[in-house]
C-alpha cells in the first residue's frame, strides 16, 4: 500500500512528479478528447454575446444590493441572518463561477465587461486575478495530472480536515490573505513561480497592494463604527457564504482518475436546478467545458445535448454525485489507488489507446 | 524574397473563419475576415502549441481553443495572458480564386 504522505508529495508542483509527467507525455496538453461536432454548429455554439451575462450580472449584483440593504436595515436582530446568508452566498460562492467564466473570456462578448466582472469576482473569491488566471490555464492543460495541476482540490488520500474546514473558509481564506501579503511584498510562492511568467508578476504585486488597501479601509471602518457590519459586506462573506463554492466545486473532479487525458473520465457533469445553475453559471456541465473551453456558459446545455451520447452518463443531481463522491473519498483514505472508473457508452469513440480510461499512474 | 504557395481556394473558407494548411511539415492557419480579406499566420498558438484552426474567429481576432488566448490575426499581435508572444504572420495574395501565402 502506498504511504499517504509519500503519495501526497506527488501533488507538489516543485517535486519530481511534474517532470515525470512531462517525460511520460501526460503534460503536453495538445491532445485531449473532443467530440466530433460539425464546424458550423461549433461556431454557432462558440459565438459570443453580451445579453445573457449582462442579464445575469444585473440579477446577481442587484440581488446582493437588495439582500445587503435589508441585512443592514435589520442589523442587530435575527432578521438580518437570512439576508446576510443570501448576500454571503452571492458574494462568496457565486463569485467563483463568475471568476471562472470571465477568466476564460467567454461570458461576455465585450472584453471590457469580461475583465471588469473578472476583477470584481477575483476580489470577492479572494484569488489574485493574474495568479489564478495562470493556475487555471495550467489546470486546463494538465487536468488532474500529478505534479502539474495546481487546482486539485481532493487529493488521494484527501486532506479531510482541510476540506471540511474550507466549507467555513477556514483554510483557503487565511491562505489567500497570506498570499496577498506575500504578493504585496513582491514575492510568489514556490509553486506559483512554476506557472506565473516573469512578465506577469508586476501585475500580481500591484493587485495585492490595492487589495490590502481595501481590506485596511474595511478594518478601519469596523474600528471607527465599532461594528463588524462593514466587514459583513466586504471580506467576511467569503467566509460565511463560501460553502456553496465547495458544494459545487467538489463535484468537478473529486474521486476521479488522475493522469487520465480524456476529460470524460476524470470530470463530472451534474444536472442541477435553475437556482444552482444561476449561482454556478452552468459550470455543472464540466465535461463539456473541459472538452470545449470556448463555449460560453449559456450555450453549454445545448452542447451537452449535442454530445451526450459520447459521454459517460451525467449525474442526475447533486445528491447523486455526492452518493458517489463521499464513499469514494472515504475509501481513498485507506486505499489511495482507488478511483471512480467512468464507463463510456457503447460506441463512444476513445481518445486513443494510451488513455483508454484507466489511470496511467497510481 | 517570399515563395508563394497555393494554400486553398477562397471558397474553402467561410467568412469569419479559419482553416489549417500544411506545407513541408509546417502548419499554417488561413483566415477569411468578415470583410472577405484573407490572412495567414502560424498554425499553432504561441502559448502551448494548440491548433488555431479549431479556434473562434471574431472580427480580426482568433481565439485559441484550449486556453482562450487571443491574437489579432491581421498583425499577429498577442492580446494578453495567456498569450504573451506574438503570432508569426505571412503575406497573402489572392489570384483567380486561389489563396497564396508567402513563405520564406
Amino acid at each position: 500500500m502506498v504511504k499517504a504522505r509519500e503519495r501526497l508529495q506527488r501533488y507538489s508542483l516543485v517535486g519530481p512528479e511534474g517532470e515525470r509527467a512531462v517525460e511520460a507525455g501526460l503534460a503536453d496538453g495538445t491532445d485531449w478528447f473532443r467530440s466530433d461536432v460539425p464546424r458550423r454548429r461549433m461556431k454557432e455554439l462558440m459565438r459570443r454575446s453580451d445579453g445573457p451575462a449582462i442579464r445575469d450580472t444585473v440579477i446577481w449584483l442587484g440581488a446582493m444590493a437588495v439582500f445587503g440593504t435589508l441585512g443592514a436595515v435589520f442589523w442587530g436582530s435575527w432578521l438580518a441572518v437570512p439576508f446576510f446568508a443570501a448576500y454571503g452566498v452571492l458574494y462568496g460562492s457565486a463569485s467563483d463561477s463568475r471568476w471562472h467564466e470571465c477568466g476564460h473570456g467567454t461570458a461576455f462578448k465585450s472584453r471590457r465587461l469580461d475583465d471588469a466582472v473578472y476583477q470584481l469576482a477575483c476580489f470577492m473569491v479572494m484569488r489574485n486575478p493574474t495568479v489564478s488566471r495562470w493556475s487555471h490555464t495550467r489546470h486546463h492543460t494538465d487536468t488532474l495530472i500529478l505534479g502539474r495541476d495546481p487546482e486539485i482540490q481532493v487529493m488521494r488520500p484527501a486532506r479531510l480536515a482541510k476540506l471540511l474546514a474550507n466549507f467555513f473558509g477556514l483554510v483557503d481564506v487565511p491562505v489567500a490573505l497570506r498570499d496577498t501579503v506575500l504578493h504585496a511584498f513582491g514575492r510568489l510562492t514556490a509553486e506559483q513561480r512554476t506557472y506565473v511568467p516573469d512578465i506577469e508578476r508586476a501585475k500580481v504585486f500591484r493587485t495585492a497592494r490595492i487589495w490590502l488597501a481595501i481590506y485596511a479601509a474595511v478594518i478601519a471602518a469596523c474600528v471607527l463604527t465599532g461594528s463588524i457590519l462593514p466587514a459583513m459586506f466586504v471580506g467576511l462573506p467569503r467566509v460565511y457564504g463560501g460553502y456553496m463554492l465547495y458544494v459545487y466545486g467538489l463535484t468537478q473532479h473529486a474521486g476521479m482518475g488522475e493522469n487520465v487525458l480524456d476529460h470524460r473520465l476524470n470530470t463530472r457533469t451534474v444536472h442541477m436546478n435553475r437556482v444552482h445553475r444561476f449561482l454556478y453559471w452552468n459550470m455543472n456541465y464540466h465535461v463539456e467545458h473541459h472538452m470545449f473551453p470556448m463555449i460560453p456558459y449559456h450555450r453549454l446545455p445545448e452542447l451537452h445535448e449535442e454530445i451526450k451520447d459520447q459521454l459517460a452518463p451525467a449525474y442526475p443531481s447533486l445528491w447523486a454525485a455526492y452518493k458517489e463522491i463521499i464513499p469514494a473519498v472515504l475509501r481513498q483514505l485507506k486505499d489511495p489507488t482507488y478511483y471512480v472508473r467512468r464507463e463510456l457508452p457503447p460506441g463512444a469513440p476513445p481518445l486513443h489507446a494510451r488513455s483508454d480510461g484507466r489511470a496511467l499512474a497510481q | 524574397m517570399s515563395t508563394w504557395i497555393a494554400a486553398c481556394q477562397t471558397d474553402d473558407i467561410d467568412p469569419e473563419d479559419v482553416i489549417p494548411f500544411q506545407h513541408e511539415g509546417v502548419g499554417y492557419a488561413i483566415y477569411r475576415s468578415p470583410e472577405d480579406d484573407f490572412y495567414a499566420t502560424a498554425g499553432h498558438c504561441t502559448h502551448e502549441r494548440m491548433l488555431l484552426c479549431d479556434g473562434l474567429v471574431m472580427d480580426n481576432t482568433i481565439e485559441c481553443p484550449k486556453h482562450n488566448g487571443r491574437f489579432d490575426y491581421t498583425t499577429g499581435r498577442a492580446d494578453g495572458a495567456p498569450v504573451l508572444v506574438d503570432l508569426p504572420t505571412y503575406p497573402v495574395r489572392v489570384e483567380d480564386g486561389t489563396v497564396f501565402i508567402g513563405i520564406g
